[in-house]
């Protein structure tokens, strides 16, 4: 109980401070959301001072982080500038549209990376094992911008999937069964993707961890004693592969707000990147916040998951 | 991996850097010259046998002109050749601050262009545009893991040797560092930068905040080698003989952090030419026209430039090209200092 504690604790002060932190940044910046409306000659200097004032940029910065902090407690997250609403009504929806394309992604990811991690461990050297290692290095070269832009190459050739969005213009009036073939079409390319730019790194810590435990003298005593391959490698390898798995699992959660951010942008799904990028473009400061401390959050959560877990399956760590 | 390989792969990456540091001098072309009668033109096609069938032993390119057939295709005009040739005088280009030339490796005479690898849509030539903007993105990987290195090694170096609240306090920092995601530490980062600044400050400012981003992986692993270096027995027996920290440091602890260092750089370069590719592909980085990999990937966010125009995938290639020299000469590498020091 008291390591709970203590891991709730240490999470929650990196939370503070990466928002000290950031705001810290975003201050650094010149200029506000106002700077370019001053170049606009419609637009006296006053109407921009009136401006600033109405929305407490001329406050000073103490004041100001004290406005978005009690704001982001009290659930609406600050205010956009660009939208002229609370974040939070922006925000949901967005990080919604992220959730929709990196949990699938997650799950695609995991179901086919474990069983062809544990099998190309136990085909160890031989041609399975030869061919998922030549594919992930391949892979693992692949920045994600090129994936992304290639794909999309793939779908504007073919014209096989629709390109660009969640949903086509209209989806409104379709029936349920539509919609969602609608979603799973424009959802397809993004989701492959991902799954393509994470899977060699999750396959990789799989096999790694994999041919680690088969080594083990429990192992070792097991076989011994003539227990079949199969429920070997179920039974008494993967069990004890399982603890940097489940911290790996952590990460992979916690990067479910941040992974597929340029994604996003290039196939130009409404999630997370293309409001992050749009609202650094404009200076829209609480945006920009809030989205990180979600992201953070969310990589803390994804740790302190995995730790707890730990926790809970590994009695070494309990000790 | 053999000593052969892994001297070959060390030529090919220093072979890169050359080209992109003699920019000036390979490419053909300035790289903001624009010839507006040719965007898109093709990569140039060279030619031994003319259109009499009659055998050159010099290659030779012909003009281009629109195809009058489609709408934006081009034809070759076969009624005047134009040779290579080597060493020719063309546009004006500084080799150093100060140092000015004309000089190229290979040009065609003025009516002919010899775009090697196609122009963009401004009819720009691609090839000049490649290797300057190598420069920009090679430069920025370069620079930013040197300033991460240098921030990670005295912060790692310092905390691993003096242990206690600053070993703490420096540790603590690193977490922070790690647990914002990468790219939203990027973006906050870039956040903190004016928009509108002339390239050259953009440049730097952006290399600055690459490199304060990175800081934090080396600075742990650095720590971890100081830590346990500082424990050996020689170096108790060195202290016991009275040598001050600055003697320790320099004679017994910084020669064990070099490998890590090294090998730290080989990973983190390409990750910076990567982060700077991306930043400058969302229009966050260094702007037009001053070519980077990422502003001529940013062009294949227009559709129609994505279908029909394959070369604009150049940048591409040489982005991948780089990154897979630099992991293997980083394992190669690392290679021979585990054989070195165990």
């Amino acid at each position: 109980m008291r390591v709970v504690f203590r891991y709730v604790a240490r999470s929650l002060i990196t939370l503070a401070s990466v928002s000290v932190f950031s705001f810290l940044l975003l201050e650094l910046a010149p200029g506000d959301f106002f700077t370019d409306l001053r170049a606009e000659t419609r637009v006296g200097p006053e109407t921009v001072e009136a401006l600033r004032n109405q929305y407490g940029l001329t406050r000073s910065p103490l004041a100001r982080y004290w406005q978005w902090l009690q704001s982001f407690v009290s659930g609406d997250l600050g205010f956009s500038l660009a939208h002229r609403a609370p974040v939070a009504s922006v925000l949901w929806v967005r990080a919604g549209n992220t959730l929709l394309l990196t949990v699938p992604a997650l799950l695609v990811t995991w179901a086919l990376a474990l069983p062809l991690g544990i099998w190309a461990a136990r085909r160890r050297g031989r041609w399975p094992d030869r061919l998922c290692g030549g594919a992930t290095s391949t892979l693992l070269a692949l920045p994600d911008l090129l994936v992304a832009l290639l794909l999309l190459l793939l779908a504007l050739r073919t014209g096989l999937f629709p390109t660009g969005g969640m949903l086509s213009p209209g989806a409104e009036d379709m029936s349920v069964t539509a919609r969602v073939r609608d979603f799973a079409a424009h959802a397809f390319l993004p989701l492959c993707a991902l799954v393509v730019t994470t899977l060699p790194a999750v396959f990789r810590h799989v096999r790694a961890s994999m041919i680690e435990a088969a080594g083990a003298p429990a192992v070792q005593a097991a076989r011994g004693l003539g227990i079949r391959p199969s429920r070997l490698t179920l039974r008494f390898v993967l069990p004890l592969a399982a603890n940097p798995l489940v911290s790996l699992a952590g990460l992979s959660i916690a990067t479910l707000l941040s992974a597929s951010l340029l994604i996003e942008v290039v196939m130009s799904w409404p999630g997370l990147g293309p409001l992050l990028v749009e609202a650094l473009l404009a200076k829209d400061v609480h945006v920009v916040l809030s989205a990180s401390m979600l992201a953070t959050g969310l990589l803390v959560l994804g740790n302190l998951a995995a730790d707890l877990t730990l926790v809970g399956i590994d009695p070494r760590i309990r000790a | 991996m053999t000593r052969g390989r892994a001297r070959a792969l060390v030529v090919v990456l220093a072979a890169l850097h050359l080209l992109v540091l003699l920019a000036g001098f390979v490419a053909p072309y300035d790289p903001v010259d624009q010839a507006r009668a040719l965007p898109f033109a093709p990569p140039v096609r060279l030619h031994v046998i003319d259109a009499d069938g009659r055998f050159h032993p010099r290659p030779f390119v012909y003009a281009l002109v629109p195809d009058p057939a489609t709408a934006d295709g081009y034809m070759e005009d076969r009624s005047r050749r134009f040779p290579v040739q080597m060493m020719v005088r063309g546009a004006r280009y500084s080799v150093l601050p100060g140092l000015e030339s004309n000089l190229h490796l290979v040009g065609v005479e003025t009516p002919g262009r010899l775009f090697l690898l196609g122009t963009d849509g401004f009819g720009r030539d691609l090839l000049s545009r490649l290797l300057h903007g190598g420069r920009v993105s090679v430069g920025a990987g370069l620079l930013a893991t040197l300033s991460a290195l240098l921030i990670g090694m005295v912060l790692g170096t310092v905390a691993g040797f003096s242990g206690g609240r600053i070993d703490g306090g420096v540790m603590w920092a690193a977490n922070l560092f790690m647990a914002v995601p990468w790219l939203y530490l990027l973006f906050a980062a870039r956040a903190a930068l004016p928009l509108h600044i002339d390239t050259r400050a953009t440049f730097l400012l952006l290399v600055t905040v690459l490199g304060v981003v990175g800081w934090a992986r080396p600075a742990r692993l650095i720590r971890g080698v100081v830590l346990s270096a500082r424990e050996r027995t020689y170096v108790l027996a060195a202290r016991g003989f009275g040598a001050n920290p600055l003697y320790l440091l320099r004679r017994h602890l910084l020669p064990h952090t070099f490998g890590v260092a090294l090998t730290q750089a080989g990973l983190l370069v390409p990750q910076y030419i990567l982060a700077e590719v991306t930043l400058s592909f969302l229009g966050l980085g260094v702007g037009e026209p001053t070519p980077s990999w990422g502003t001529m990937l940013g062009s294949l966010q227009q559709y129609d430039v994505l279908t029909s125009y394959w070369w604009m995938f150049a940048p591409a290639v040489a982005l991948v090209v780089t990154a897979v020299t630099y992991h293997a000469v980083t394992s190669a590498v690392h290679g021979r200092i585990r054989l070195v020091t165990t």
